[in-house]
């Protein structure tokens, strides 16, 4: 711990304001999204407490029928804006640190593996990630998703939407992974380290996940943060398009979808709310990854 | 006396830090006259090429003089602006870098380069310039200089490019050349010319030079007053034989002894013991519970015939398409038990290819490897297990060769516990005895790598390859990257390991007054094939080839000293 507080990348987020602040807002986030049950007012997941009556009650104001009154004002359904967003960003957050795992769990493998082994291996796994970065990462998350949907049958497609959507979005963005960790390895493989331990006998998988592994995951650190901020957002860009989170059990992406439906008939707070949150969580996570890659990077300070 | 072109006085670099400020040049002063060349010279970190830097205006931000004047030709440029600075550099102060590799821009021919560095500089037409700049070509000695005016600097031999550096250097007509370790990375026959050349149009032009090296032997070769530099101050200065003949220092007179000789074997390296770096090696400990294996059964541990490796020069699909590049051509000799084989050569000559197929991390292509009876090509995995506990190697550079996010003792237990050669609870303590027999303190068992200096790592090195106790010890070149006292400290440790220890080892070096101390017989290799094998004081007073004639000429040597005066030095 003393290391850790005395180390350069400690100093350097001790000198720079923004990455306290996002840090601070992404702790903050986080905390409001695991402890959501006991902040919320109203579980918006549960049917039975909803009351159609508060439906389209703005906020801070009083309902006209029912008289309660909602701090960011409730949607179609009457669900408590505030409430819904806190569970949305939950299911946000879970799918796209999910979804961030399973890529770089796979990004990671694959990466090692043509690093280090060479030869066919990289060339069809390296031409598999090309061919994977010419469709366009939400197309092939759609793709995924609607084959996924697909099989599934209809009695489940709810339960597993959530499941489908981290699968979708991790097999769509594991190429960057790869990609790094390969050019990574590359370095490490011709070091005289990796020749030391070959010598003493160690076998390939050994060498790769005993001796490279630890050496490249600098740069994959970096990529996790600034994915996390883009698997968020492809998580609402899909949810938006109507192809991820359900209705019942609603992302952030998933609440803006509902909101832009009302925006023109004046209830701006069943957009606007979900919508700013996505901005800070997604603003916050990625000023924090960038922040993170000029201070691993020795040669931008 | 002629006026010094630039005088240095009591100039003082500082770099502030977290940790308050550092200074890495303390109050360095010296002068340098025109046509004479000044030898900084110091063990790394000593402050000699940031004094160099201050000089030409180049201190990387955040580091500045604090204190002190820099005065050329009766002008002081220490507090000149950025742009003045820059019109002096390049101009009347030019700069020759280590590296010629990445010296010259790869995309413009050198005759391009050239030319535009005459035309900033001198202001001439284009055919002025270019007529200029043949005739500096043909100055540094650049055969056809009319053809390879027009060519790229990857054309270029890696010593050619530095006599095009040295061009460029000379384009502006400098009053003064800071030289950077210009010969460091090149071999020594270059490394000859290229002094040569530097000290010959030094005098010619009448410019100044400052000869920053680590190197006494480019020294005494070269210059004609030194400067010794210690953590930042100067510890000593004067003419070049004065410093060499009769050091008053502590720290020069330990330096110039710590350089091994050609001329003579010793028992032992003398040590730098200034500064009280030198700790001590508990062999005898070592050696108490050391597994004396048998000897073999010939006499011969291990016998190499026929050796080839060939690598892919150009790759095709079809077989006969592809070209190769003999790295390694028929090369046989043997070593026998307890003996330490030196294999010297130039750069490219195929040494530590050969070192690499007898460790087994590269295939070999061709012929033999036998080890004590045994024929290592062809042996199956478990065999090959075997083979390796036996054999370890010791690789040059002791930064990537451990690995950083691993801790000291996990590296050094490493072979240990992969072998199963002891049981987990015994692990430990037998790391922690290692350690301290290679002299590292109790308390690097638990550090990593970067709390380490090259010297230590080279330890620690050493530490894990004597961990599963082998045999045989390949040394590939383990003290190039390394000052010349601590170099001594790890050659004396390796000598000491032979000697008590009865290793085996195959000692690679392109230093041939190291491989003079370490080696009972040494092979000469060239392009790939070996030139002569001969006993070392054989080869030292009576080189069979050629080729061995021309390297031993072309060793630096502290010639300035005689003998009588090394043996005072040692006492």
């Amino acid at each position: 711990m003393n290391r850790f507080l005395d180390s350069d990348v400690f100093y350097a987020f001790r000198t720079s304001p923004v990455a306290i602040v996002s840090l601070i807002v992404t702790v903050l986030m986080v905390l409001a999204a695991v402890f959501a049950p006991l902040i919320a007012t109203t579980n918006p997941f549960d049917p039975a407490s909803l009351n159609l009556m508060n439906g389209f009650t703005a906020p801070m104001e009083p309902n006209a029928f029912t008289g309660e009154s909602f701090f960011l004002g409730t949607d179609d359904q009457g669900r408590d804006v505030f409430s819904t967003i806190l569970y949305g960003l939950r299911i946000s957050l879970f799918v796209g640190v999910a979804a961030v795992m399973l890529a770089m769990v796979i990004g990671i493998f694959l990466g090692l593996l043509s690093g280090y082994v060479g030869g066919w291996t990289e060339t069809i796994i390296m031409r598999a990630a090309d061919v994977q970065l010419t469709f366009p990462s939400i197309l092939v998350a759609m793709l995924i998703f609607g084959v996924a949907k697909g099989v599934t049958p209809v009695e489940y497609r709810d339960q597993m939407a959530i499941w489908v959507l981290i699968l979708a979005i991790g097999l769509s963005d594991w190429v960057q992974f790869a990609r790094v960790v390969r050019g990574a390895t590359l370095v490490e493989k011709s070091k005289d380290y990796v020749a030391a331990a070959r010598l003493i006998g160690r076998s390939p998988l050994t060498i790769m996940i005993r001796h490279i592994l630890p050496n490249v995951l600098s740069p994959v650190l970096v990529i996790a943060t600034i994915s996390l901020a883009l698997a968020i957002i492809a998580e609402a860009t899909l949810s938006f398009l109507g192809v991820g989170a359900p209705a019942t059990q609603p992302s952030l992406g998933t609440l803006i979808r509902i909101g832009q439906g009302f925006l023109f008939s004046g209830e701006w707070w069943i957009l606007l709310f979900p919508a700013c949150t996505l901005l800070v969580l997604a603003l916050a996570v990625n000023l924090l990854g960038d922040w993170l890659r000029d201070a691993l990077n020795p040669r931008l300070r | 006396m002629t006026e010094p072109v630039l005088s240095i006085r009591n100039l003082t670099v500082e770099i502030p830090t977290r940790r308050g400020l550092f200074k890495p040049v303390q109050g360095v002063s010296y002068d340098i006259r025109p046509g004479e060349i000044r030898g900084v010279v110091g063990e790394s970190g000593a402050g000699k090429s940031m004094t160099g830097n201050a000089v030409i205006g180049l201190l990387d931000p955040p580091a500045r003089v604090s204190e002190g004047e820099i005065w050329l030709n009766g002008r002081r440029i220490d507090q000149l602006d950025a742009e003045q600075k820059r019109r002096i550099r390049g101009g009347e102060i030019a700069m020759i870098f280590q590296d010629p590799l990445t010296s010259l821009n790869p995309l413009f021919t050198v005759g391009e380069q050239l030319v535009e560095t005459i035309q900033l500089h001198l202001g001439l037409s284009s055919s002025e310039a270019q007529s200029r700049a043949i005739a500096l070509l043909d100055r540094v000695r650049i055969p056809n200089p009319e053809e390879r005016f027009h060519q790229y600097p990857h054309q270029f031999s890696g010593g050619m490019r530095q006599r095009v550096v040295i061009a460029l250097a000379l384009c502006s007509e400098p009053s003064v050349i800071v030289a950077d370790e210009p010969t460091t990375a090149l071999d020594v026959s270059i490394q000859a010319q290229v002094l040569d050349l530097i000290k010959e149009l030094a005098r010619e032009r009448q410019v100044g030079v400052i000869l920053v090296t680590h190197d006494m032997g480019v020294i005494a070769d070269t210059t004609d007053e030194v400067t010794v530099m210690y953590e930042g101050r100067v510890v000593e200065q004067g003419t070049t034989s004065q410093i060499l003949g009769a050091p008053t220092h502590e720290y020069t007179k330990s330096l110039i002894a710590a350089v091994p000789r050609p001329q003579v074997k010793l028992h032992r390296f003398p040590q730098v013991s200034y500064g009280g770096r030198e700790t001590a090696f508990k062999i005898e400990d070592l050696a108490r519970n050391w597994d004396r294996s048998t000897a073999s059964k010939s006499g011969t541990l291990v016998e190499v015939k026929g050796l080839t490796k060939r690598f892919l020069a150009k790759g095709a699909i079809l077989p006969s398409q592809r070209s190769y590049f003999t790295a390694v051509d028929d090369v046989s000799f043997d070593i026998k038990d307890g003996e330490v084989f030196g294999l010297v050569g130039e750069s490219g000559s195929g040494k530590s290819t050969v070192a690499r197929m007898l460790a087994t991390l590269y295939p070999v292509d061709g012929g033999t490897v036998t080890f004590d009876g045994e024929e290592v090509t062809g042996m199956d995995a478990k065999q090959l297990s075997a083979y390796r506990k036996q054999i370890q190697m010791i690789f040059q550079d002791p930064f990537s060769s451990l690995n950083p996010r691993m801790s000291v003792g996990d590296i050094v237990a490493e072979p240990l516990v992969h072998h199963k050669l002891l049981s987990r609870a015994e692990i430990g303590p037998r790391v922690r005895e290692l350690l301290d027999r290679v002299g590292l303190a109790s308390d690097a068992y638990r550090k990593y790598p970067h709390e380490f200096s090259g010297g230590q790592r080279q330890r620690i090195s050493i530490a894990r390859a004597l961990a599963t106790q082998p045999r045989f010890l390949i040394c590939d070149e383990p003290t190039s990257a390394l000052d010349v006292s601590i170099q001594a400290q790890i050659l004396n440790i390796l000598k000491d390991l032979q000697e008590h220890l009865g290793l085996t080892m195959l000692f690679i070096s392109h230093d041939l007054p190291v491989v003079r101390q370490m080696c009972d017989r040494v092979g000469v290799m060239r392009q790939g094939k070996l030139v002569e094998v001969q006993e070392t004081s054989a080869l030292f007073e009576a080189p069979k080839s050629d080729y061995t004639r021309e390297l031993l000429d072309l060793m630096p040597r502290l010639e300035q000293l005689s003998e009588e005066q090394i043996a005072e030095l040692r006492t």
